[in-house]
């Protein structure tokens, strides 16, 4: 006799599959509860905090955004250690263009982005031939070296950076704070949406078995490109609404910051789906903001969750959750 | 003007490599990427100042506690983080890269608490005449080192029992297994040795210049531009690139200006990239015979 | 030789550095045919295939495919000019369902080429595939992660991966081994529905009886070179008996 641990989908689970789900108002919001949670949370948040915890909430939508682009090229095969590579990119475009041009926050943020996005893939485009963890390292250098050559050459304000950039404009500071949110979950839902389309079909098989797929006459390099591209226009974004809202750019856009919280807040928060990544951005950002006082302490609690998030919880918090949600579990005896 | 240049530029090469050699160890050789590299070199760097400066160990031994100690730290990494880890090889760069942070932003933080002249005195102060270039004794230390540990590598790599299961775990794990090879001691040693070799590398070379945690993140970054051009896992390609780089870096600062540096490298790795994407003397396997 | 031959294989060699694993193979296949490649292990015969596919480089020689030369293209050009091949080692997409493995390649360029805008849907067509190949609806077993599935269905996966492909060149590489005589027994009438739709097959093959009843031509293989050609008569000769059977035959 032997006690084994088994795990069974809940009732509700196993009854809301498709067209059933309208069967009673129970299954109904087990299914759309989180989702519907979330949002309402997002839509009321803004309005019910205060000034502080509103800029929080935008740090917390900011890194959540760029969680997700790292997520998209993570799915993928790309693990980038170097996201700031999309965020500085998109950041110093716009800075350009409204610094030098005078153009304004609503044109220099849209141009930026798809800009940015393009310019980052070109970049990275000569090593999507490589295994992935060349791709790290290389995404770990360009930034840092694109930092140096700034410094060196000093162009776009060198090591000052430029100032004095236009902001939006006389809107209420909570627009904008809707407007980050609305890339937010527009990011989330829609890169959701990939992949559970043919596209992002592809891209898993191309994670299990790259030969199967080469043999199926399906360029892996189009597929990844295109996903590159969408993750780095959202870094792009971010970059360039950041940009308008310091009223600042400079070589802090590079900085380490931009690629170390991404990859804690999927590591917390859990790999293989973007949800992980916004839950793991409410959790990393606010203890962040707590550890202000520490100054560069604060990195190494970064590290320090890399770490014990990776060897501990490896599957992250969102798919550990969901399982809790979706399955329980119980103890069953069973002969020897 | 250019004799000097181009020895220094050897110099200065041999000190690329002789940095890059034990993360090609562990990463190239046997499989393991260690991100916790830079991290490693420089608190070898500080562990031998603490007992330099503060305990007023003599210097030799001084030196040999740090490599011991970082010998000591890489197999413990290597059992509390990678171990649970190994297999999924992002998870081997996320885990040794959360490291390697911890590590060099602790330092920092305690440097910044007690600021001072963080510095390693040189073995000692001489320089010798020769060809008319001025060699200081630190730099030719360095020179040595570098060659012998380069030699003592390919010996062990290719004859050495030892070495070869280094290079068989990273080849066909469970094949080693099923020989007697202990994957997860391998993987230890491989770890300890590749933190020695970065702990060998900052006594000698942190000398030259100064103790800063920021010159961690460089050396990472130095590791990884040297292996990625010179094709990861392979000793000569260490050297070789080492040597190049090391060589038009000090050319550039010669002739272009001392800002430029860096781009030379990033130029050499976007031209490796297009022309022989796994590095000058990577093995790049053919489709079929990589799956 | 014929114009009109849809593949040539003139004077093929692949060497792994001092490992000589084909040497002066040439072979023409006709259109409509079913070509059987046979010998021993090591022969070369996998080797061939993937010059042939584009998956590896020949060291010299030219493959000329439907009058084009195919030596150096990628295996995804190749794939879009209509060559189709399994592979030993089958190896599907484990964490996916079965059907989803085939409109994983539905979504090759191949097939978008060939209908051109709106296929349909792949879910369905992939469905309607999986049945051909004998994966009965009823038992849902379409739907089931390949990693679930015996070796006799992950094979008929495979060929239907081709299929999906439409193909004018089929590749099958050692297709029967592992399976029974009966999943044999029901994978050859799907060949020759193939057969008879027009296409061509090279099957590489050890069962040579159950290959016998199929193929029209041999070609035997040993150490890289050709060393017979011909109809089932040749497995009479005394040098193919003793490539597999050893000197003492």
């Amino acid at each position: 006799m032997e006690k084994r641990r088994e795990r069974i989908d809940r009732g509700v689970k196993a009854r809301a599959v498709g067209i059933f789900t309208l069967w009673s108002w129970r299954e109904m919001i087990f299914v759309s509860g989180p989702r519907l949670l979330m949002i309402l949370a997002l839509a009321f948040l803004p309005v019910i905090l205060d000034d502080y915890l509103r800029k929080v909430l935008l740090s917390v939508a900011l890194y959540a955004l760029l969680g997700i682009s790292w997520s998209l090229m993570a799915q993928c095969g790309m693990i980038s250690l170097g996201q700031s590579l999309f965020f500085g990119i998109g950041g110093y475009l716009s800075g350009i263009m409204n610094h030098y041009w005078g153009w304004p926050v609503y044109f220099t943020i849209p141009i930026a982005t798809l800009w940015g996005g393009f310019l980052g893939t070109l970049i990275l485009l000569p090593t999507l031939r490589l295994r992935g963890v060349y791709f790290a390292m290389l995404t770990l250098m360009i930034p840092l070296i694109i930092t140096r050559i700034i410094e060196a050459t000093r162009i776009f304000g060198g090591t000052e950076g430029l100032h004095g950039l236009s902001s939006f404009g006389l809107v209420w500071e909570v627009f904008l704070l809707y407007l980050m949110l609305a890339a937010l979950v527009i990011s989330l839902f829609g890169c959701m949406r990939l992949m559970d389309s043919n596209f992002g079909l592809v891209i898993k098989a191309i994670h299990d078995n790259d030969r199967s797929v080469i043999s199926s006459g399906i360029y892996l390099n189009w597929y990844k490109t295109r996903a590159l591209f969408i993750a780095s226009c959202m870094g792009a974004f971010c970059g360039a609404f950041m940009t308008h809202i310091y009223r600042f750019v400079g070589m802090p856009a590079f900085s380490l910051d931009y690629c170390i919280m991404p990859l804690a807040a999927n590591v917390v928060g859990g790999f293989g789906n973007f949800a992980g990544s916004v839950l793991g951005a409410f959790i990393i950002v606010p203890i962040s903001e707590f550890l202000r006082g520490v100054g560069g302490l604060r990195i190494a609690f970064y590290g320090l969750f890399l770490v014990i998030f990776s060897i501990t919880l490896p599957e992250g918090l969102f798919n550990f959750l969901e399982r809790k949600y979706n399955q329980f579990e119980h103890y069953v005896t069973v002969e020897k | 003007m250019l004799i000097p240049a181009l020895i220094y530029g050897v110099i200065r090469g041999v000190i690329l490599t002789l940095s890059a050699i034990g993360f090609n160890l562990t990463f190239g050789i046997s499989g393991l990427p260690n991100f916790a590299y830079g991290a490693l070199y420089i608190l070898a760097g500080y562990i031998m100042w603490f007992f330099l400066t503060i305990l007023g160990f003599p210097y030799s031994l001084s030196m040999v506690v740090s490599v011991l100690f970082n010998i000591l730290l890489g197999g413990l990494i290597y059992r509390f983080c990678l171990l649970h880890v190994r297999g999924q090889i992002m998870s081997e760069v996320i885990v040794t890269f959360g490291v390697g942070l911890v590590i060099l932003e602790v330092t920092r933080y305690i440097t910044a608490i007690n600021p001072r002249m963080y510095q390693l005195p040189t073995v000692m102060d001489i320089s010798f005449l020769f060809l008319n270039v001025y060699f200081d004794l630190q730099r030719i230390i360095v020179l040595g080192i570098g060659i012998f540990l380069f030699l003592c590598l390919r010996y062990f790599t290719r004859h050495n029992k030892i070495g070869l299961a280094f290079r068989g775990i990273a080849q066909n794990e469970l094949t080693s297994i099923s020989l007697g090879i202990n994957s997860d001691w391998i993987g230890a040693l491989s770890m300890a040795f590749g933190s020695g070799l970065a702990a060998i590398a900052a006594v000698t070379i942190i000398p030259l210049g100064a103790l800063e945690v920021n010159e961690g993140y460089e050396m990472l970054l130095n590791a990884l531009l040297v292996c990625i051009i010179g094709g990861l896992g392979s000793n000569i390609g260490v050297v070789v690139a080492g040597l190049v780089v090391g060589m038009a870096q000090q050319l550039t600062d010669l002739f272009i200006g001392s800002e430029w540096i860096m781009v030379v490298g990033l130029g050499a790795i976007i031209v490796i990239l297009l022309v022989k994407p796994s590095g000058l003397f990577g093995k790049q396997k053919e489709l079929e015979e990589r799956v | 030789m014929n114009s009109f031959s849809l593949l040539k294989v003139n004077e093929i060699n692949k060497n792994f550095g001092g490992i000589q694993a084909v040497h002066q193979v040439s072979f023409i296949l006709e259109k409509g045919e079913i070509l059987g490649i046979i010998g021993p292990n090591g022969s070369g015969k996998t080797t061939l295939v993937n010059m042939i596919t584009g998956f590896i480089k020949p060291t010299s020689g030219e493959i000329v495919y439907k009058g084009r030369n195919i030596t150096n293209m990628t295996p995804q050009k190749i794939v879009s000019l209509g060559i189709a091949r399994t592979f030993q080692m089958v190896r599907p997409f484990y964490q996916l369902p079965a059907f989803k493995n085939i409109v994983v390649t539905l979504c090759s360029p191949r097939v978008k080429g060939l209908v051109g805008g709106r296929y349909g849907d792949f879910d369905a067509i992939a469905l309607d595939l999986l049945e051909e190949v004998g994966f009965e609806r009823e038992s849902f077993t379409a739907y089931k992660p390949a990693s679930t599935l015996p070796q006799g269905h992950l094979k008929r996966l495979e060929l239907a991966k081709t299929i999906a492909l439409q193909p004018d060149l089929l590749i099958l590489d050692e297709l029967f081994s592992g399976l029974s005589l009966a999943e044999v027994a029901g994978i050859v009438p799907i060949i020759e529905k193939i057969r008879e739709q027009g296409r061509t097959v090279i099957m590489i093959e050890h069962r040579l009886k159950e290959l016998f009843r199929l193929a029209d031509r041999m070609i035997v293989l040993n150490y890289g070179m050709k060393i017979a050609e011909g109809s089932k008569e040749i497995m009479e000769s005394e040098v193919v008996k003793k490539a597999y059977l050893g000197a003492e035959a």
